[in-house]
């Protein structure tokens, strides 16, 4: 008998079933746009078909990682920059899970940086969000590695001297098989760019503006977008590395300069998922590991042997 | 010192096949009825450099390396992977030989590759081979292995010969060799041994005495080394993730892992650093399944903060630190017991940890069993320490003693049906972190399971795992959560034996103390100094969160005077025996080694002679007393 009869149930499932029955009193300052992210995952979620008993919401620190507090799925709140490496274990443990990552710019391309390359390129089947403000919100208002070549904080009194990160383009070079931006402005994009980031086999990553009235007053996120799959200005292969790499470059100067292009930049249904990849090469167990521990039948010392104890490294 | 054993040394450069040639030799002399040590000295560097192993053979049970030794086989080439004279790792060419001599006891026997080496080389060597009466035999070991087609067997041809000076027979190492390769390569390595034991046989008289020792085991013994203690302890408490990043001496658990895992079913990941490998560790545990990660000082420094999320978020995990000498990358292939306070204490907030330190592989075993038991009932991280020595040090255990099975009980774990009973708040939300419990644990659901919605979070929660920062629930956890270790200690107390161990006389008028690694080596000095008329126990201690207070206290009393053993400069597990015990400084001395190396036996007993006799100087040099606070 499984153990976790939640995976896989199928069944109507209610967008609020997501939200929590007393829901805490959200922190977040009025106008955030982190409220855009979680409207757009309560509507998407269900969409996909998948139950809050089945989700794992990992998010990071920040005001970005409070979001599971207020999504009522099975959550972990890790910690600063370290959503995704807890968050790819626990897929490869129990591939049933429909596993999340989420976190602010600081935490996924600061802090986390190193794991979000990695994550990428191993292309793990997850999906993962990363709410770019272009700022440090929860430690107030510090320069984070999005903010504009020049902006000026605290930390950085003269202004940095430091040109920002291009989210979409090191995702790309990194190995991700999904990538894409959306706007908390825009909730219909939103959610339908999150519904197909959960659907895909692979790495998913989002781009999420979203704006901080708080402490980044001027950031961009606040001017209309403009969604490149509906605009017939922008006509590109998204199934094309190079295409979709030119578009990225593009569209991450075009948001300096206070243009925001947002949409799907590289989609890729042909790449092995790392679960996939790791199962060719005899490295994956067919069935969930985390099963395993629960499965009567299952002989534990059938497979055991001596062997290794007399040979050695 | 005696001959009643074999202290035999190969030496030469990294990549001569030292390693392969000793643990095959070394199982040939256990699969002949003896009790082994093996002991590995090398250099930090990947090409060239000298490297020892030593093995140590005797009838009797081998509890450490011993002093000295009595049989070197200097084979070494590293000088021909080192093209520029002086280079900056000092000259090469003699090494296998001369660095080895100090150590070699008198009467010894020296076989060396005349192929390779010269003693014309080393200064005074006639000199001091007379003065000390040492059998040299030059040898054309590289010769003898050019013959059968490669230049490389010449370490075959060592063994060949070693075997015709002890008098030993070929049966073992022919049937080892048989196990390990194949075809022509088989073929040519017996030819090989069968040539050198012959012709030593015929060409040479010998005028020494050592043999090799005669012993008989009463059942099957296999050769394993602590990291392989460990690795083997892990499986079989049913752990089937590993997440690691490479970081001698750590590395050898990790590949024995990763080697071994796919085929049980399990999944190794190498991942980008150790922040990350704490962190999948932390992920799959939290998922349901056993899993554990580890490094070595710098790694496990970065280890710190997931550490943390363990602790808070009631994840169980094992972590295994494999310490080298420090501070930073330090030494990183010597030993030291340096890190035993930053295991203790690494992370945020107030320690909230289990802590082992096995002396021995079939003490690695078995702790990393309890490791993982009690991580998982306990829902607490686990951490089990050892060093470069123990992790490389092999010794033969009873095969019977593995005989176990796999633990699968993934510990305090909720089903759904007993999910569907349990209390659950206003929000829908699982009570997953309840403040009353008999022992401290708040039982655990899994993502997946039905009913079991909560968050887990590093911040401080409430019972459902929402954030909260209300001063009694804030104590209400935190009381709880500390009083595990309460729970712990009274398990292991009750109902495990002692996972201390203690040697010589109960009623012994003085103490040694020792921790992990280090406790085979003082356990015979404490066997030498009561042959000799002193009267004197020891403790290896293994627990060191939670402390062992009772069974500490009880030694403490019941001696005049302890001297504490160990590997550091600062005295780790003096300042935390004072710090659990607060008391008994007066009768507490050290005796402190950090250069790299492991203490021998003698040294233990000259500086433990030398303090009982008022000095507070070693007589032994780079060592330290440091004397008790009363004196
Ligand atoms: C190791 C560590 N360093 C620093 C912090 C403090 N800290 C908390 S949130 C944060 C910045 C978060 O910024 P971002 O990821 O952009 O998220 P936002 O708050 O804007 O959503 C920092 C630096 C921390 N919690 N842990
Ligand atoms: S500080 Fe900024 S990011 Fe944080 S809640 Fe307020 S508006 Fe949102």
């Amino acid at each position: 008998m499984s153990a976790f009869n939640a995976i896989g149930e199928e069944r109507d499932i209610d967008r609020d079933e997501y939200t929590p029955g007393i829901e805490p009193q959200p922190t977040w300052c009025p106008g955030c746009g982190d409220f855009g992210v979680l409207k757009a995952l309560k509507q998407a979620l269900p969409e996909v078909g998948r139950t809050p008993e089945e989700t794992l919401l990992c998010t990071g620190i920040g005001c970005s990682g409070k979001l599971n507090s207020y999504l009522d799925t099975y959550g972990f709140h890790t910690i600063h920059g370290r959503s995704l490496p807890v968050a790819r274990a626990a897929k490869l443990a129990n591939p049933g899970l429909e596993v999340i990552a989420a976190g602010g710019d600081g935490d996924g391309y600061g802090i986390g940086g190193n794991h979000f390359m990695h994550t990428a390129r191993e292309n793990h089947d997850m999906t993962y969000i990363v709410f770019n403000n272009e700022i440090f919100g929860l430690t107030k208002g510090q320069t984070s590695p999005t903010s504009p070549k020049g902006h000026k904080s605290k930390t950085q009194p003269s202004g940095s001297a430091k040109t920002p990160i291009r989210p979409l383009s090191l995702s790309l070079t990194s190995g991700a098989s999904y990538v894409a931006r959306t706007a908390a402005v825009n909730p219909n994009q939103a959610k339908e760019i999150l519904v197909e980031a959960i659907e895909h086999d692979g790495f998913a990553h989002v781009d999420f503006l979203t704006q901080c009235p708080t402490w980044n007053k001027d950031a961009k996120q606040y001017v209309p977008y403009v969604d490149i799959q509906d605009s017939d200005d922008y006509d590109f292969d998204i199934t094309d590395r190079r295409e979709a790499s030119e578009m990225m470059y593009e569209a991450e100067d075009a948001l300096h300069e206070g243009e925001v292009l947002t949409g799907r930049f590289y989609v890729d249904e042909d790449r092995p998922s790392y679960q996939e990849e790791k199962k060719a090469i005899g490295e994956m167990p067919e069935e969930p590991l985390a099963e395993r521990y629960f499965d009567d039948d299952y002989d534990w010392d059938q497979k055991r042997s001596y062997d290794l104890l007399d040979r050695h490294v | 010192m005696t001959d009643d054993e074999l202290i035999w040394r190969i030496a030469g450069g990294s990549g001569d096949g030292i390693d392969s040639t000793s643990q095959n030799f070394a199982k040939a002399l256990m699969r002949s009825g003896l009790n082994v040590f093996t002991h590995r000295h090398y250099p930090s560097r990947i090409r060239g450099g000298h490297t020892y192993v030593e093995i140590r053979a005797r009838e009797d049970t081998v509890k450490s390396r011993g002093d000295g030794y009595n049989f070197l086989l200097a084979l070494g080439d590293s000088f021909a992977r080192n093209p520029k004279e002086n280079a900056y790792y000092g000259e090469e060419e003699i090494k296998p030989l001369y660095e080895n001599l100090d150590e070699l006891r008198e009467g010894g026997i020296i076989v060396y590759d005349s192929g390779m080496l010269d003693t014309d080389d080393v200064p005074n060597f006639d000199e001091r081979a007379e003065e000390n009466n040492w059998h040299v035999f030059d040898i054309n070991l590289r010769e003898l292995a050019k013959e059968h087609g490669r230049e490389i067997m010449r370490n075959t041809a060592g063994v060949g010969v070693t075997a015709a000076l002890l008098d030993m027979e070929l049966g073992e190492i022919e049937n080892l060799m048989e196990d390990a390769m194949g075809g022509d390569m088989l073929e040519a390595n017996l030819n090989v041994l069968h040539d050198a034991y012959e012709m030593t046989n015929e060409e040479y008289e010998f005028e020494h005495d050592l043999r090799v020792p005669t012993g008989d085991h009463d059942e099957e013994q296999v050769l394993v080394s602590g990291s392989n203690g460990v690795a083997y302890g892990a499986l079989d408490a049913g752990c089937r993730f590993i997440a690691g990043y490479p970081m001698t001496p750590w590395t050898d658990v990790f590949a024995i892992m990763s080697q071994n895992l796919p085929k049980f079913g399990g999944i190794s990941e190498q991942v980008e650093d150790e922040i990350a490998a704490a962190a999948l560790a932390v992920g799959a545990s939290h998922a349901g399944v056993k899993s554990m990660s580890g490094s070595s000082g710098g790694g496990f420094a970065l280890m710190g903060e997931p550490l943390g999320l363990a602790e808070m978020t009631e994840t169980p995990i094992v972590l295994i630190e494999a310490m080298r000498a420090g501070p930073s990358t330090g030494l990183p292939t010597k030993p030291e017991q340096g890190d035993l306070e930053s295991i203790l204490y690494s992370s945020q907030g107030d320690s909230n940890r289990v802590v082992f330190a096995p002396a021995d592989p079939a003490e690695a075993y078995d702790q990393t069993r309890m490791a993982f038991k009690l991580a998982y009932d306990y829902q607490i991280p686990a951490i089990v320490i050892i060093d470069q020595k123990l992790s490389g040090e092999n010794r033969n255990v009873p095969k019977s003693f593995f005989d176990r099975p796999v633990d699968a009980d993934p510990g305090s774990v909720l089903t759904e049906e007993e999910l569907a009973e349990a209390a659950h708040d206003e929000s829908g939300k699982f009570n997953r972190f309840i403040h009353e419990t008999e022992n401290g644990v708040a039982p655990r659901s899994l993502p997946g399971q039905k009913d079991g919605r909560y968050l887990a979070t590093g911040n401080e929660h409430n019972k459902a795992g929402h954030i909260d920062e209300d001063p009694d629930n804030r104590v209400a956890q935190m009381s709880r959560r500390m009083s595990k270790l309460v729970s712990i200690r009274e398990e292991l107390d009750e109902e495990h034996e002692s996972q201390q161990s203690y040697r010589g006389p109960e009623d012994a008028e003085y103490g040694l103390i020792t921790w992990g690694s280090q406790q085979g080596t003082v356990e015979e000095a404490v066997d030498r100094l009561n042959e000799r008329g002193v009267s004197v126990k020891s403790i290896g201690v293994s627990d060191m969160m939670p402390y062992p207070e009772q069974e500490m206290t009880e030694f403490l009393e019941s001696v005049e005077e302890a001297m504490i053993v160990e590997m550091n400069a600062t005295a780790q597990f003096r300042g935390l025996t004072q710090k659990e015990l607060g008391q008994f400084g007066e009768k507490l001395t050290s005796f402190l080694k950090y250069d790299g190396n492991p203490f021998e036996p003698e040294e233990v007993v000259e500086a433990f002679e030398a303090q009982i006799n008022g000095a507070d100087e070693s007589p032994v040099t780079r060592t330290e007393i440091r004397p008790a606070a009363g004196d």
